[in-house]
C-alpha cells in the first residue's frame, strides 16, 4: 500500500529524516510515536508529498510520487489527510467544507456531494451541525469534521498528523471513537499521535522515531512492554 | 467675507459633469488596476525569482515615482507613442490604473500571504491544484481581509483622480480651476470641489463597511 525506501529531508543544512524504510499494508494500522523534532511529522507529511523529498523514494499504491511525472493531485485523492491544527475552512460551512474537494476534484454534482457528506457527517455524529460554521464547533467536533472531509475522497489511506494534540483533554476521546471506527472498517492507517493507548488498542505495529531515524519497530505489546532499544526505553519511560 | 453662492450655482453644471466623470474616472481604475493588481501581486509571489522580478520592479516604478510625473508621461509619451495621438481621459485611466495596480499588487500579497498555511496544505491534501485551491479556498478568505486596505487605496485613488485637472481631463478639479480662472476669487471653487470628494470618498467608505460587515457575519 505504502512503501518507503530510503526516505531523506533537509531543510536546508538540517537533516530532519536520515534514512526512513517502512512498508505498510493494506488494512494495517501503523501508529508512529517519538519525542518532538525526531521527525514522525515530516515523515508523514513526505507520504503525500506536502513536503518535497529530498532522497529515496515513496511509493504509494505501487506509484513513485517522487516521480516528477507523477500527478500527485490524483495520489492525494486515494490519501486522506487530518492535521493537528484541523485546517477547516473557515468561509465554509461545515457541509460545504466536505463537499467542496468531491466537487471540485471528483466533479461530482452537488446533490451526490451533500447526500455523501451528510451520510459521512452522521457517521462522526454531527449531521446536526451541517449548516453551522466551523468556528461556531468545539475543537473535538472540528477534528470530527475534518476526518468526514478527508472520507469525502473516498480515499484507501489515511494519515493522521497528531489529531488530538490541539484538543482538550474531554475531547479525545470523542476524536479516538472515530478513528477507531475507521479502523475496524478496515482502513489503512498511519498515525502519528501521543496517545499511547490508542496506539496499544488500536495500532497493528508501533514505529518509534529518534533524530530522523526509526529506531525500533515492533507490534505494540511488544514495543511498549519489551522494548529493545535503550532510547525506546527511555522515551516510553517519560511518556507512560 | 462675501461668499458668492451665485457663482457656485452657476457653475453647478459643471461640477455635475465634473464630478460623474471624476466618477467615471475612479470606478474604470479601480476596476482595471484591481484585476491587473491581482495578477501582478500574483506575479510578484511567483517562486522563481527571475519571473518574479519584472512584476517586483513594476511595483517598485510605480511606487516610487510621482504620480504626477507618471500622469504627464503616459499622456504626452506613451499613449501618443502607441496611437499616434493622446486624449485626456484614456491617458488618466491608463496612468491611475497601472499606478493603483502596484498599490493593490501589494494589498493581495497581504492578503494571500496571511492565509494560515493549514489552509493551502488542507486543499491540496484533497487533490485540488494549486488554482483550485487558490480560488475556492485562499482567495475567499484573503478577499475579506483586503477589504479595509483595498478601501483605503480607493479612496486614495478618487482623491488622486483630481490630479488629471492637469492634462485637461474635465473632471472635478478642472471645473474648480477654470471657475477659480474666470471669477479669481479661492474659496468657492475650492471649498466645492473639496466638499464633493468629501461626498464621494465618505460615500466609499459607507458601502466598504457595510460590505466588510455583510461578510463578516457569515
Amino acid at each position: 500500500m505504502i512503501q518507503v525506501k530510503n526516505l531523506k529531508k533537509s531543510f536546508g543544512i538540517n537533516e530532519v529524516l536520515k534514512d526512513i524504510n517502512v512498508t505498510v499494508k493494506p488494512q494495517e494500522v501503523v501508529v508512529v510515536i517519538g519525542p518532538s523534532g525526531s521527525g514522525k511529522s515530516t515523515f508523514l507529511r513526505c507520504i503525500n508529498m506536502l513536503e518535497t523529498i529530498t532522497g529515496g523514494h515513496v511509493y504509494v499504491e505501487g506509484i513513485d510520487i517522487t516521480d516528477k511525472k507523477t500527478d500527485i493531485n490524483k495520489v492525494r485523492t486515494e490519501v486522506g489527510m487530518v492535521f493537528q491544527q484541523f485546517n477547516l475552512f473557515p468561509h465554509k460551512k461545515v457541509i460545504e467544507n466536505i463537499m467542496l474537494a468531491p466537487m471540485k476534484v471528483r466533479k461530482v454534482s452537488a446533490e451526490v456531494a451533500r447526500a455523501k457528506g451528510l451520510e459521512l457527517l452522521r457517521k462522526v455524529g454531527l449531521v446536526d451541525k451541517a449548516e453551522a460554521f466551523p468556528d461556531s464547533l468545539s475543537g473535538g467536533q472540528k477534528q470530527r469534521v475534518a476526518i468526514a472531509r478527508a472520507l469525502a475522497m473516498e480515499p484507501n489511506i489515511m494519515l493522521f498528523d497528531e489529531p488530538t494534540s490541539a484538543l482538550d483533554p474531554e475531547m479525545v476521546g470523542e476524536v479516538l471513537e472515530v478513528m477507531k471506527q475507521l479502523a475496524k472498517e478496515g482502513m489503512t492507517m498511519v498515525v502519528v499521535t501521543h496517545e499511547m493507548g490508542f496506539a496499544k488498542e488500536v495500532g497493528d505495529r508501533v514505529l518509534f522515531m529518534d533524530g530522523g531515524l526509526i529506531v525500533e519497530e515492533n507490534i505494540p505489546k511488544e514495543l511498549f512492554d519489551n522494548p529493545k532499544e535503550e532510547r525506546t526505553k527511555a522515551f516510553l519511560s517519560k511518556v507512560l | 467675507m462675501d461668499f458668492r453662492w451665485d457663482i457656485i450655482a452657476e457653475y453647478a453644471p459643471f461640477f455635475l459633469k465634473g464630478t460623474l466623470l471624476t466618477i467615471g474616472l475612479s470606478v474604470a481604475s479601480i476596476l482595471i488596476g484591481t484585476v491587473l493588481g491581482l495578477f501582478i501581486g500574483l506575479g510578484k509571489m511567483m517562486r522563481n525569482k527571475l519571473y518574479a522580478l519584472p512584476f517586483k520592479w513594476y511595483i517598485n516604478f510605480f511606487r516610487g515615482t510621482p504620480l504626477m510625473v507618471q500622469i504627464l508621461l503616459v499622456h504626452f509619451a506613451v499613449v501618443p507613442s502607441f496611437l499616434g495621438t493622446t486624449n485626456a481621459i484614456f491617458a488618466a485611466i491608463v496612468a491611475l490604473s497601472l499606478n493603483s495596480a502596484a498599490y493593490v499588487a501589494e494589498i493581495f500579497r497581504a492578503g494571500i500571504q496571511s492565509i494560515d498555511r493549514g489552509q493551502m496544505e488542507a486543499a491540496r491534501s484533497l487533490g485540488m491544484t494549486h488554482g483550485q485551491a487558490m480560488r475556492n479556498v485562499i482567495l475567499p478568505q484573503a478577499f475579506k481581509r483586503m477589504i479595509p486596505p483595498l478601501g483605503n487605496e480607493f479612496i486614495v485613488l478618487i482623491k488622486d483622480s483630481s490630479l488629471a485637472a492637469l492634462i485637461a481631463a474635465p473632471e472635478l478639479m478642472y471645473w474648480g480651476r477654470a471657475m477659480q480662472g474666470q471669477y479669481m476669487r479661492p474659496w468657492e471653487p475650492y471649498l466645492t470641489a473639496a466638499v464633493i470628494y468629501l461626498v464621494l470618498t465618505l460615500s466609499l467608505s459607507f458601502l466598504l463597511n457595510r460590505l466588510e460587515r455583510r461578510l463578516a457575519t457569515e
